[in-house]
């Protein structure tokens, strides 16, 4: 395991405590006073900042998850299986609060289980499909995280004094949980990939509904395939991203070797996607609103400019792509640019048809939804430190 | 529809959710819409006839056990009526008024609530059919089953599904019921009925529309030639006549076709009998199965 420790406690993570300690104060005030009392919501916007940011871009961010186990398992790539682990961390404690974001935005939260109740199913909504496929996936998260569970506790569960005598048990537990993990785990894998391509896709199906509402430049009946395209992009970019970011904090060697071949696929994943915006636009002629002046417009172009152009860029360049300040910012971008995208897509892009003025959301709700990265970011952490074979460093090799 | 039923049998399977209990598949139609009767009801509002008196406003708050003041409350406060105003958890129907039409000295009246669509995207988007649509015509909300997305409030292209945010417990999505309690038992919305000028006529959709361009090519002149909800996504049970053109009104203009086809064939297509996913799976196996181990690719960049 790791040779020189990292105190858990830094400087940047009392900081990120005193943020999430923040979150937390908000969302009791959330389920205390309700909705109205915390955010800007009304009848003309129905979804802010939770849904655009923490349950839009955290589903997005979280791709990772997939498109990591893709490369490594599915294509057999081996020597990406350094960034996987990491990568299905990001995914599982992302989704995790994508949905507690649900949740916490749920008027009738106690009422979340009717998604699961079969006479309740509602084929027809791309919200129904969301969820189920979203629950499900987490599930898939959970499963393809035992393993970590199993390599870093299996002939070492020491549980002392009183609870001593759960060990025998704990241990069968886990060597069952290996051998039987063992042999189910290329299943869930395969329907990880295929459950995120399904929720991915759907969550830009929801906004197709309201073709009188979201701004022309957005609104198209190919949002859903811009929207999965863009994920397998972020995916890979948040990849890098928090390898470089973790590397950085938890003072590990940049594994180069991995992400600048891991950025080189980048810019034929944002190509593609830049394709189906051009194609789109072309089509139905939405360029004319390029010129208008709006906030919409300098929003499309700096979506457009700074999360695929200028990061494809960067990522061609294979000079670039070497350095790890370029990979750093490369990534970045294009975190940015999806983020911006969805945001695009559920905040700034939607004019309701009695809207006065755009949402701005309210201070409880920004609160909240920092609070709640900042809980992720101290997660990741903690998981981090827990089970050091996350990380390369601390993996035992890989057959 | 078979394509929903195998939807959701695979997706039970999937998610490890017994399937037995299918219930409720029968409700919605892909594609098409929900299912309505041919003789299903609708209100004809003539704005022309409107005086702006408001005790439609009362009537309702009334019908609904909602907070109401006294009937001549309603018609004494003018002053309400000075500024633009959208239904509201305790008021489902306001009168909104507007300038005179031309030659003439009284104000114009519009009137707003659920227009209550044959293709409803409300009911498309619910994730847990909260929102139904009746075959008769009412669009109807069940609280027990909501969990409060508010998609509907995203999804309605009129904008008039209202949410009780104030509520920290158990707020609800309010809108117009078509007073689904009375008009399903054979009586008529209390609106409908409170309304001194005959504003409204409540009847079968069919002979409104009918009575609508009746009074159209009678009276040109007193009319714009639109009956809106006529074909508005799809048809609405509640047919508006005005004097001029209802965007002046403020109802939004929006296409023939209801947005939910189009979503709910984005929907079918991709799960019509889960083959899309299980497609997915496949060529993932396969790729899976062939894709060959290619330890030197992490040299290559290095080596450009």
């Amino acid at each position: 395991m790791s040779e020189h420790r990292v105190p858990f406690f830094t400087t940047g993570v009392k900081v990120l405590c005193v943020l999430a300690l923040a979150g937390i104060a908000g969302l009791v005030a959330r389920f205390v006073f309700g909705l109205g009392a915390v955010t800007n919501l009304d009848d003309q916007y129905g979804w802010g900042l939770w849904i655009g940011i923490d349950v839009a871009c955290g589903v997005a961010l979280a791709a990772g998850g997939f498109t990591t186990a893709f490369i490594a398992h599915v294509m057999h790539r081996d020597h990406f299986h350094s960034v996987v682990r990491p990568a299905l961390l990001t995914a599982m404690l992302g989704y995790t609060f994508v949905a507690f974001a649900v949740f916490v935005d749920l008027g009738r939260y106690y009422n979340i289980w009717h998604v699961m109740l079969p006479e309740m199913w509602q084929g027809n909504s791309a919200l129904f499909e969301v969820g189920i496929c979203v629950m499900s996936y987490l599930t898939v998260l959970y499963i393809e995280f035992l393993p970590i569970v199993t390599e870093r506790f299996m002939g070492r569960v020491n549980l002392p004094g009183f609870w001593a005598r759960l060990n025998g048990g704990i241990e069968a537990v886990l060597r069952f949980l290996d051998r039987t993990l063992n042999r189910v785990m290329t299943f869930f894998i395969i329907a990880g990939v295929v459950l995120s391509c399904a929720h991915q896709s759907s969550l830009g199906t929801l906004m197709v509904i309201a073709p009188t509402k979201l701004h022309p430049l957005w609104h198209t009946t190919i949002l859903p395939l811009q929207f999965l395209l863009s994920a397998f992009a972020v995916g890979l970019a948040m990849a890098i991203f928090e390898s470089i970011l973790a590397s950085r904090s938890l003072k590990h060697p940049l594994e180069m070797k991995v992400l600048s071949p891991l950025g080189r696929m980048i810019p034929f994943l944002l190509t593609v996607y830049l394709g189906t915006k051009f194609i789109d636009m072309v089509t139905r002629g939405s360029y004319v609103h390029l010129l208008e002046g709006s906030l919409q417009s300098y929003s499309w172009m700096a979506e457009v400019l700074l999360g695929i152009l200028i990061p494809g860029a960067i990522f061609m360049a294979h000079r670039l792509r070497r350095k790890p300040a370029w990979l750093f910012a490369g990534s970045a971008l294009v975190v940015l640019g999806v983020v911006l995208n969805r945001v695009n897509v559920f905040i700034i892009g939607y004019k309701p048809v009695y809207g006065d003025g755009p949402y701005v959301p309210a201070w409880p709700e920004v609160v909240i939804t920092i609070g709640m990265i900042a809980m992720i970011v101290l997660l990741y952490r903690l998981f981090v430190f827990i089970f050091p074979n996350i990380t390369a460093e601390g993996a035992p090799h890989h057959a | 529809m078979a394509s929903r039923r195998d939807f959701l049998r695979h997706a039970g399977f999937l998610t490890g959710t017994a399937v037995a209990a299918t219930t409720g598949v029968k409700k919605a139609a892909a594609a098409h819409g929900p299912h309505i009767d041919d003789d299903r009801m609708g209100v004809l509002c003539d704005f022309t006839l409107c005086i702006g008196c408001r005790s439609c406003e009362y009537a309702c708050s009334e019908a609904h056990d909602l907070p109401h003041g006294d009937f001549t409350d309603y018609s004494a406060e003018d002053a309400v009526l000075e500024s633009y105003r959208r239904p509201t958890p305790d008021d489902l129907t306001v009168i909104n008024r507007f300038s005179p039409a031309k030659g003439h000295d009284e104000p114009f009246h519009a009137k707003y609530n659920c227009l209550h669509c044959d293709h409803p995207v409300c009911v498309s988007a619910c994730i847990v059919g909260a929102l139904e649509k009746n075959a008769r015509g009412p669009v109807t909300y069940d609280a027990w089953k909501c969990i409060g997305c508010r998609y509907c409030i995203q999804a309605c292209p009129f904008q008039i599904p209202t949410y009780e945010y104030d509520d920290a417990l158990t707020p609800k999505v309010v809108k117009c019921d078509l007073c689904q309690d009375r008009t399903l038992e054979g009586g008529i919305p209390a609106c409908v009925d409170i309304c001194p000028q005959e504003t409204m006529v409540f009847g079968r959709r069919s002979d409104l529309i009918k009575l609508a361009h009746e009074r159209i090519t009678v009276h040109p002149e007193r009319y714009v030639d639109h009956v809106y909800g006529e074909h508005e996504v799809g048809g609405t049970s509640w047919l508006y006549l005005a004097d001029r053109s209802f965007q002046d009104l403020t109802l939004p203009e929006v296409p023939d076709e209801s947005p939910a086809v189009t979503t709910e064939r984005i929907q079918h297509g991709i799960f019509r009998g889960f083959s899309g996913p299980l497609m997915v799976f496949a060529l993932v196996s396969v790729i899976m199965k062939s894709a060959g181990r290619n330890p030197e690719e992490t040299q290559e960049d290095d080596h450009e």
